[in-house]
């Protein structure tokens, strides 16, 4: 497979493949997510009514964490064995790059919160199943590594690289985070579908922009 | 060009003209700016003044295009160590656009003299033996310019010997442009030496002499002239 998409595909799949071989990035999110919900489920213990006020932060606090210790780790292997330069290298768009890390960034945080999803519903006492939670989940999950690929490459020629990346990171993606909560406490409140609309709508708009402008100034990230 | 990190001058006004084919060593102490100098010319880094061109292509604007002609041995293998050699190779071979990638990989892995370890995780291998993939890799694409930064470090005679050939192998078009300290090979392998000091090449020209003793009275004197 040649062209942009061939580039794209060669990363993403050269990435899974070192993440089957290491098993270090999904690990680590699923462990640290868990601990977050047991530890969260077990200090609330919140009942059917005030459920709707504190699931949606404790399933965002989790997967939040999760996703920034992944991102953490997106070009710490690049960086850590010299191959960030031969990336630098290789004739390729720099876009072709970014969209290969964050598609790989992506799948890693959503297995993740596939994953999680249900452990979170038994203890907190909601259904197994909830397909407008996971379509949030998607939506934000797309926002939250678009953004969060290119602070992790600014991040990774750092010093102090596993602070750096959430100081730099959080504020951009707090639109993101907001409309994920809101947008999940909706669904779990069993509020109408109309009031959810509008929150997905600005979770998918600002999608589209952060994928543009960061696949956009991705190479200046890249510099050193 | 000028490159400056912060307030540390590094490169103070490099002027360094290579013409296609030639085989150029760049002599100089530590810290003189050997492997900077090479890093902008390979693109990881723009010269905070004055400009370049190699293969008649801007190394600030058209850096894409000098990439696809470019090959780079450095201190860094640039392996993915829980990649095996194939893979590694696999993976820059499309990045790269090879054609007929498998055939190539078969072609510069024999060059290399690592048929047999193609497929162990390149992380288990020894020194030496990711050295050659690493060159492995650097040749995949038949780079028309190729930088060495001190291709000595880690490599015994034999390995260097191969990366001489495979250098030969990609005609007598293609252009050199390495660093060392070892007087010596560095000498042997270039048909035009220059000599960095501080951030400037204070000689360029062909080599004066084969004799490494006799060179190396000349790049002493460069150095003390100039430091």
């Amino acid at each position: 497979m040649r062209g942009f998409g061939g580039k794209v595909f060669a990363m993403l799949a050269k990435d899974l493949l070192l993440e089957f071989r290491a098993r270090e990035i999904v690990v680590s999110l699923l462990v640290f997510a868990l601990l977050t919900i047991i530890i969260f489920s077990f200090a609330f213990e919140p009942g059917p009514d005030r459920i709707g006020i504190v699931a949606p932060g404790v399933l965002w606090v989790a997967f939040t964490f999760a996703g920034v210790l992944g991102l953490n780790r997106a070009f710490v292997q690049e960086k850590d064995s010299g191959c960030l330069q031969g990336l630098m290298l290789c004739p390729v768009d720099r876009e072709a790059i970014y969209f290969g890390k964050m598609l790989a960034s992506f799948i890693f945080m959503f297995i993740m919160e596939i994953i999680i999803m249900p452990v979170f519903s038994i203890f907190l006492n909601l259904p197994i199943f909830m397909p407008w939670l996971l379509l949030i989940a998607f939506l934000a999950t797309i926002g939250f590594v678009a953004v969060g690929t290119i602070f992790s490459a600014i991040a990774v020629n750092t010093k102090a690289r596993d602070l750096m990346l959430p100081l730099l990171f959080f504020p951009v993606v707090v639109p993101v985070l907001i409309a994920a909560v809101k947008s999940s406490a909706i669904v779990l409140a069993g509020s109408s579908l109309d009031d959810l609309w509008p929150w997905l709508q600005m979770i998918a708009a600002f999608d589209a922009i952060f994928l543009v402008i960061s696949a956009l100034i991705f190479q200046y990230a890249l510099e050193e | 060009m000028v490159k400056s990190f912060g307030s540390q001058p590094v490169l103070r006004g490099v002027e360094l003209r290579v013409r296609e084919g030639d085989f150029l060593t760049i002599f100089g102490p530590n810290g003189a700016g050997k492997t900077t100098l090479l890093r902008v010319l390979a693109t990881f880094m723009r010269p905070n003044r004055g400009s370049g061109k190699i293969a008649g292509f801007d190394i600030t604007k058209q850096a894409t295009e000098i990439r696809r002609r470019l090959g780079l041995v450095s201190h860094d293998n640039l392996l993915y160590d829980n990649l095996s050699g194939y893979e590694n190779l696999k993976f820059y071979g499309r990045m790269y656009d090879v054609p007929r990638l498998e055939s190539r990989i078969a072609e510069i892995v024999n060059q290399v003299g690592m048929e047999a370890r193609l497929h162990q995780r390149v992380g288990t291998l020894s020194h030496g033996q990711k050295k050659r993939i690493a060159i492995a890799r650097a040749m995949i694409h038949r780079p028309s310019i190729v930088l060495l930064d001190e291709p000595e470090t880690g490599l015994d005679q034999e390995a260097i010997a191969m990366l001489t050939g495979i250098l030969d192998s990609l005609g007598p078009r293609r252009t050199v442009i390495m660093t060392t300290h070892n007087i010596g090979q560095g000498l042997k392998l270039a048909n035009e030496v220059g000599i960095l000091v501080r951030g400037k090449i204070v000689f360029q020209g062909p080599k004066p002499t084969e004799d490494p003793a006799a060179f190396s009275d000349v790049y002493y004197h460069y150095v003390e002239a100039h430091r």
